[in-house]
């Protein structure tokens, strides 16, 4: 093993917290997604998902993936980072399960490799399954990037979502960054007591007493949390504000997401 | 085991939307009615937490290393109710801000790792644990087995559902739309990884923190032990059973599904008649090498389209229908299975406080 446990999971750690500071970067921008109204945004691209994987045509997927890059150009979202945060993360993992399907899916043969057949019908349910992973892939990332989280809380609120469950994720949310914050701290402080190299038995209890100090922290924040929002009054009622307002370029960018979505679907059928 | 989205097709998505709901709606009503305002906390708290441990990079015997998903650990501390909130929201975090697993297939993630996780661990867990003392080692056994049940259940649940998607969902050329592997590859590919590395990794934490919770916070282990109920510190009691007839109906309905389904054999709209022609879903696709995994599947389809011959049409004997109601008979197999475990832990319970 090249790194402990320690240095991976730290590692991972920072990892998390960088790529959301980098989503709030992009969120601030002014761009096309940005400019729109947040509900307008979950809609619109959850719709196109949804287009994603209704179409059962390679072409529609990959026009649908071209429309994806096009509104992350407008949006100001560097293809570099789409290109690193989605398009190879992805290749790399549904590359590796779509690729043996090229020779077990009986049909015509295409080509021989290696003395093994690669069938049409392989080579066609193997792109079409990397496409389309990459697309939604693709729409979901982009309205992480341009989409301020709080927002997105909002956008989902006013769809109707239960209230109680918008403020757990809200409350998730915020209290993912502390603990990932108080995990970090609790590994850098054994990591500097730690003389030599932790075998993996010693690692393994390393991980089940950080976590379980964890846990015992998370309860205690939790009362700790509950005694706060009583004593300002909390009842159980949950109150989300909500000052969105629609404006004629949102409805605009809504039929236009729409009609894309269905357009596809059509044509894709 | 968080699936992408574009692995699943839409139909299957909704459907496991629809099994999720079933279970976020019970959840929550459940726990509502215990104390809202104190589990709104406890709850997303929990959610940060699984999510936190879900990152850690733990060392396996054998030198790899592998994640754990944190659902055991939920169900012993929360319950199997808080546990599927807790889980679900956990995922949707991850969906919705992290972009791991996708929008379309949240139901079926939620449905494979928060619900039929949380419940599989925590029947598990009382079922080894029942009876022993709070600080006794065999609850940490029981939860090492919660753990690696827990985990290989939910991977053997997603891969039914990427196993049956080329049998039900291809173009008219036979080449599979969604996920392509059928079955009989599907499920060794996903539980080969499981059964080894995600599972056992899933175990050692469980166990690891049912070790350090005896020692060190002894009263998160009370709610769920089944001991002493009344003294229990944590507001999450599991036993309110208004549900059961809820879920005892599910059960039966599920059951009854593949007859449901027999009598309407019109109900599979979805496709289209010249599909249907040559319906056994076509030679593509049986031609495969399907070897060992399918047997057993087969021989319960053949349980259900045996008994109905005269009725069922054709199709009814094609295998991707025969999956299709083998599923939905093992699903309404398991509910019924976890309410007879629950009744027996019930009366097990009333027993002691009788004594």
């Amino acid at each position: 093993m090249s790194r402990g446990f320690i240095e991976s999971t730290t590692v991972g750690f920072a990892r998390a917290l960088t790529g959301t500071m980098l989503s709030e970067q992009t969120a601030r921008q002014r761009g096309l997604l940005q400019a729109l109204d947040p509900r307008v945004r979950v809609v619109g691209l959850f719709a196109l998902v949804l287009a994603v994987t209704l179409s059962r045509k390679i072409v529609v997927v990959a026009a649908l993936l071209a429309v994806a890059i096009a509104i992350a150009l407008l949006s100001r979202v560097s293809l570099l980072t789409l290109a690193k945060r989605v398009w190879l993360i992805v290749l790399g993992f549904t590359g590796v399960i779509a690729l043996p399907a090229l020779f077990t899916t009986p049909g015509r043969t295409m080509a021989t490799v290696a003395g093994f057949a690669v069938s049409e019908q392989g080579l066609r349910t193997a792109s079409l399954l990397i496409l389309r992973v990459e697309t939604a892939v693709t729409f979901t990332t982009l309205l992480i990037l341009c989409t301020p989280w709080a927002q997105v809380l909002k956008a989902l609120r006013s769809l109707r979502l239960p209230k109680e469950v918008v403020m757990m994720l809200a409350m998730t949310y915020r209290y993912v960054f502390l603990l990932v914050e108080t995990a970090t701290q609790m590994f850098e402080s054994r990591r500097s007591r730690t003389v030599g190299v932790l075998n993996s038995n010693e690692q393994r209890h390393l991980a089940g007493r950080t976590a379980g100090v964890l846990l015992s922290k998370s309860v205690a924040l939790s009362n700790d949390v509950y005694l706060a929002m009583q004593s300002r009054g909390f009842r159980g009622d949950v109150q989300i504000l909500s000052d969105f307002r629609m404006t004629s370029s949102d409805y605009l960018g809504l039929l236009a997401f729409l009609l894309v979505g269905a357009l596809a679907v059509w044509t894709g059928r | 085991m968080h699936i992408p989205d574009g692995y699943l097709s839409p139909s299957t998505c909704a459907t496991l939307y629809v099994g999720a709901a079933v279970g976020w709606y019970s959840a929550l009503r459940r726990l509502k009615r215990v104390l809202f305002t104190r589990v709104v906390p406890l709850i997303s708290v929990f959610a940060a937490f699984s999510f936190v441990v879900m990152m850690f990079n733990l060392p396996l015997p054998g030198g790899t290393t592998g994640h754990a998903l944190g659902v055991t650990i939920a169900a012993i501390v929360l319950g199997p109710s808080g546990a599927i909130l807790a889980l679900s929201i956990a995922i949707a975090i991850q969906a919705l801000f992290f972009g791991d697993g996708g929008i379309s297939t949240l139901g079926a993630n939620c449905f494979n790792m928060a619900i039929a996780g949380s419940l599989v661990a925590y029947a598990s867990y009382r079922v080894v644990a029942a009876g022993s003392a709070i600080t006794s080692k065999r609850r940490v056994v029981a939860a090492a087995v919660a753990g690696y049940l827990a985990v290989n259940a939910s991977a053997l649940l997603a891969a039914t559902e990427f196993g049956i998607q080329p049998v039900l969902f291809h173009d008219a050329g036979g080449t599979p739309l969604y996920a392509p592997y059928p079955l009989s590859i599907a499920i060794p590919a996903m539980m080969i990884g499981h059964l080894t590395f995600a599972g056992l990794a899933e175990a050692v934490i469980s166990a690891g923190l049912v070790a350090y919770l005896q020692a060190a916070d002894p009263g998160l282990l009370r709610g769920t032990s089944g001991l002493a109920l009344e003294s229990a510190p944590t507001d999450l009691r599991p036993g309110t059973r208004s549900l059961q007839p809820l879920w005892l109906a599910i059960a039966v309905l599920m059951l009854l599904t593949p007859l449901g389904i027999l009598a309407a054999g019109t109900a599979w709209g979805e496709w289209s008649p010249s599909e249907l022609a040559h319906a056994a879903p076509p030679a593509a696709v049986s031609s495969a090498p399907t070897p060992a995994a399918p047997a057993g599947l087969q021989r319960l389809s053949n349980l259900w389209t045996a008994p109905f011959p005269a009725y069922a049409p054709t199709f009814v004997r094609s295998r991707g229908f025969g999956y299709l109601l083998s599923a939905m008979f093992g699903v309404g197999l398991m509910l019924a299975l976890s309410l007879f475990v629950r009744r027996l832990l019930d009366r097990n319970r009333r027993k002691g406080y009788a004594s």
